[in-house]
């Protein structure tokens, strides 16, 4: 089974992801992320389960989710290249602004260097890149010690901690 | 100056290990190129033309004298033995080694330098006037909340992956824009409510490069508490709907124009409104506790009767006092600026010997500290005015005195295709013969202010479009061509120049720039500068006299 960094360590994947043309032979059991529109098309009868989370693109924003944050255990946000940085503030939004307590999960091209920077933003998943050493990766998140900003998991900045 | 605490340090010690284990991955080849590419931006470190190049960071410009012998150190042991100032107000290795910069960067670790941020899609240096703390027409001194932006922006995890750089300046000058906030991503403005308490006025939106213009006031009035979630609401704005597709149109001017000023300012006010009063909200001690590393030095009481008599008596150096010299807000001193344009020199570059001689004068008559200009100049920022005339002395003897600050020939220039990959022509040796036909110095006096600017491509390092005379080189079928800007404005206010017309070869430059000068001389009322000319008679003459 593939693995993923969840709450700074090591474990099975125990998510399957699908895309659109996986879903079209329809859903399978088990715990599997679903594209947005798939679950917006589908949401009353996947609101019954309790295994099922969303995979949110470039462009598709927490608030699209607003109403099912509260049932949802999961929310994957996707970074088809790790330039593209708008999952920092999707994630940010989805924990400060949205307070949700589930599973954010990091998808993509998930990268060593960035796993610092994606942790303070609220991820706490981390599916790193397949061709990648994911026993290497996993020390991404212990990079620095020292942060001036506030972040998901400590809100103060660093004038106001002392 | 500010001063860093354990943890300042630490935090830079930190990021020597992280930068040092990334260049070790990326030579053993355990990162791609682009993997390792967004990584060494991110740390200012760029591919040229013929070598790497090292932007190092010095934040609003600001530099004590250990921290300039540790450049010559630096630019002797691992460079050619010189480096440059850039426009904004930080220093660029041109031959650094790809495997030698961990080093480097742990040399300059122990003199709490970095070159963090200097480059990539990442919120850049903080840079202000060139005279902030000292410039009379200040409200307050800028630097402490330039100090402030820099922590915030330092490694800050939402904002490392932008559409594009992004660029920030701070102004605390009512009347004029010497930080250039006009033409920034963002433009802080310092300014008092009504009853005196301190606030900013927050532009955003300008930017030169490709599409050069000037930006639009977001926030009116942000009280000094909410500085940080105001700035961060519109870089979160900026993060989710900047473009990305097309580096074209990535910077946020591009989306505040396509949204309108107004909406863009609605977007910003939904995320302030959640921010405002949170724990970013800054406290009165944080704030204190950067002041105190702003305050004056101990100033003394100055007898100026000597420097007055050499005022009168030599020409020469009364010439340099009245051109190159600044008005201080302290009684009796003078902020002095080493201009490094003398003819046969690269404008903004520097030897590790000069840096030396730099830093002992800065020891000598300046309190230990030295700032850069935006301009490409350095400036000793508080010298007592019975020093001017010994300091004068040693400036001419070292060439940093040639009395031409603000006039002609205080070109600024980037690189260009000497130096840069990026580079559609050279700009270097425009520079230089400009300086060469203008060799008069009482010609270039008499002209009086002017700003003439040269970038060898459109990214504006050179910043032309704000030159009252801009240059740009472009390409034309693999030849190197110019077009020339007038009417822009980097002084009283940031505004973009209006091209001329076709461009002209590498040989037919220096004399457009001669008729240009020719016409305004023809044409100019008494102590009429420039750029007053200009606007009062328009293009269309400089435009006959040029192509007629
Ligand atoms: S303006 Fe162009 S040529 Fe000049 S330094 Fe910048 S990128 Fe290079």
């Amino acid at each position: 089974m593939a693995k993923l960094i969840l709450d700074g360590a090591i474990v099975d994947n125990q998510w399957q992801r699908l895309d659109a043309d996986a879903l079209a032979n329809g859903l399978p059991d088990g715990k599997v992320i679903v594209p947005l529109d798939y679950w917006q098309s589908h949401r009353q009868a996947l609101l019954e389960r309790t295994d099922v989370g969303v995979c949110l693109e470039p462009g598709e924003e927490p608030r699209d989710l607003v109403d099912d944050l509260e049932a949802l255990p999961l929310v994957a946000i996707h970074f088809p290249a790790f330039k593209d940085g708008r999952g920092y503030s999707y994630a940010r939004e989805l924990r400060t602004r949205f307070g949700f307590k589930g599973e954010v999960r990091a998808v993509g091209d998930v990268l060593r260097d960035q796993l610092f920077y994606m942790q303070r933003c609220g991820f706490n998943a981390f599916e790193v890149r397949a061709d990648r050493n994911i026993e290497e990766a996993l020390s991404g998140l212990k990079d620095f010690s020292v942060t001036y900003q506030g972040d998901v998991n400590d809100p103060r900045p660093l004038y106001r901690r002392a | 100056m500010y001063v860093y605490q354990e943890y300042d340090q630490q935090l830079l010690e930190e990021r020597v290990a992280q930068y040092r284990d990334q260049t070790r991955r990326y030579l053993a080849g355990e990162l791609s190129e682009d993997e390792f590419l967004a990584l060494r931006l991110q740390n200012g470190l760029y591919i040229q033309r013929y070598a790497p190049m090292l932007r190092i960071s010095v934040p609003y410009g600001l530099l004590a004298s250990r921290q300039l012998r540790r450049l010559a150190h630096i630019v002797r042991t691992y460079d050619k033995g010189f480096c440059h100032v850039s426009t904004r107000q930080n220093i660029q290795l041109n031959w650094p080694a790809v495997e030698e910069v961990p080093d480097i960067l742990a040399e300059l670790a122990d003199v709490q330098m970095h070159a963090i941020q200097t480059s990539g899609n990442c919120i850049r240096n903080i840079t202000t006037d060139e005279y902030a703390g000292v410039n009379p027409r200040e409200i307050e001194d800028p630097r402490p909340w330039c100090e402030i932006i820099r922590q915030w922006s330092t490694f800050n995890p939402e904002f490392a992956y932008l559409p594009r750089k992004f660029k920030i300046a701070v102004n605390a000058v009512a009347d004029a824009d010497p930080a250039l906030i006009g033409v920034h991503d963002i433009g802080v403005q310092l300014v008092h409510g009504a009853n005196g308490e301190t606030g900013f006025q927050v532009w955003a939106g300008g930017g030169l490069g490709r599409t050069p213009m000037t930006g639009a006031v977001i926030g009116e009035f942000v009280p000094w508490q909410h500085l940080l979630a105001y700035l961060e609401a519109i870089l979160r704005v900026y993060n989710k709907y900047g473009n990305r597709d097309n580096k074209y149109k990535a910077r946020i001017k591009i989306l505040v124009k396509a949204l309108g000023a107004d909406k863009y300012r609605e977007l910003v006010e939904a995320e302030f409104a959640e921010l405002k009063d949170g724990p970013m909200t800054l406290t009165a001690e944080e704030v204190d506790r950067v002041k105190a590393c702003f305050t004056d030095p101990d100033y003394r009481t100055v007898d100026t009767a000597e420097v007055d008599a050499k005022l009168a008596s030599d020409k020469a150096f009364s010439r340099w006092y009245h051109t190159n010299t600044r008005a201080h807000k302290q009684a009796g001193y003078r902020a002095v600026t080493l201009t490094l344009k003398k003819t046969g020199r690269v404008p903004g570059d520097i030897t590790d010997e000069e840096l030396e001689a730099v830093a002992d004068l800065a020891d000598q008559f300046s309190f230990g500290e030295l700032r850069n200009s935006h301009q490409q100049n350095m400036v000793l920022s508080d010298v007592p005015a019975d020093q001017l005339y010994a300091l004068w002395q040693q400036l001419d003897a070292l060439g940093f005195a040639t009395p031409n600050l603000g006039l002609l020939t205080d070109i600024v220039c980037c690189p260009g295709g000497d130096l840069c990959a990026l580079a559609n022509a050279k700009s270097i040796p425009v520079a230089e013969s400009i300086q060469r036909r203008f060799d008069d110095m009482d010609y270039v006096h008499d002209l009086g202010a002017l700003d003439l600017n040269i970038s060898g491509c459109m990214n504006a390092c050179g910043h032309h479009h704000i030159g009252h005379i801009g240059i740009l080189g472009v390409d034309k079928k693999g030849k190197e061509f110019y077009q020339v800007t007038l009417g822009g404005r980097g002084d009283k206010v940031s505004l973009v120049g209006e091209k001329m017309g076709p461009s002209f070869e590498a040989d037919e430059i220096t004399d457009v720039v001669e008729k240009i000068i020719h016409l305004y001389v023809e044409k100019r009322l008494e102590n009429e500068p420039f750029i007053d000319t200009y606007e009062r008679i328009g293009m269309a003459p400089f435009k006959e006299r040029v192509y007629g």
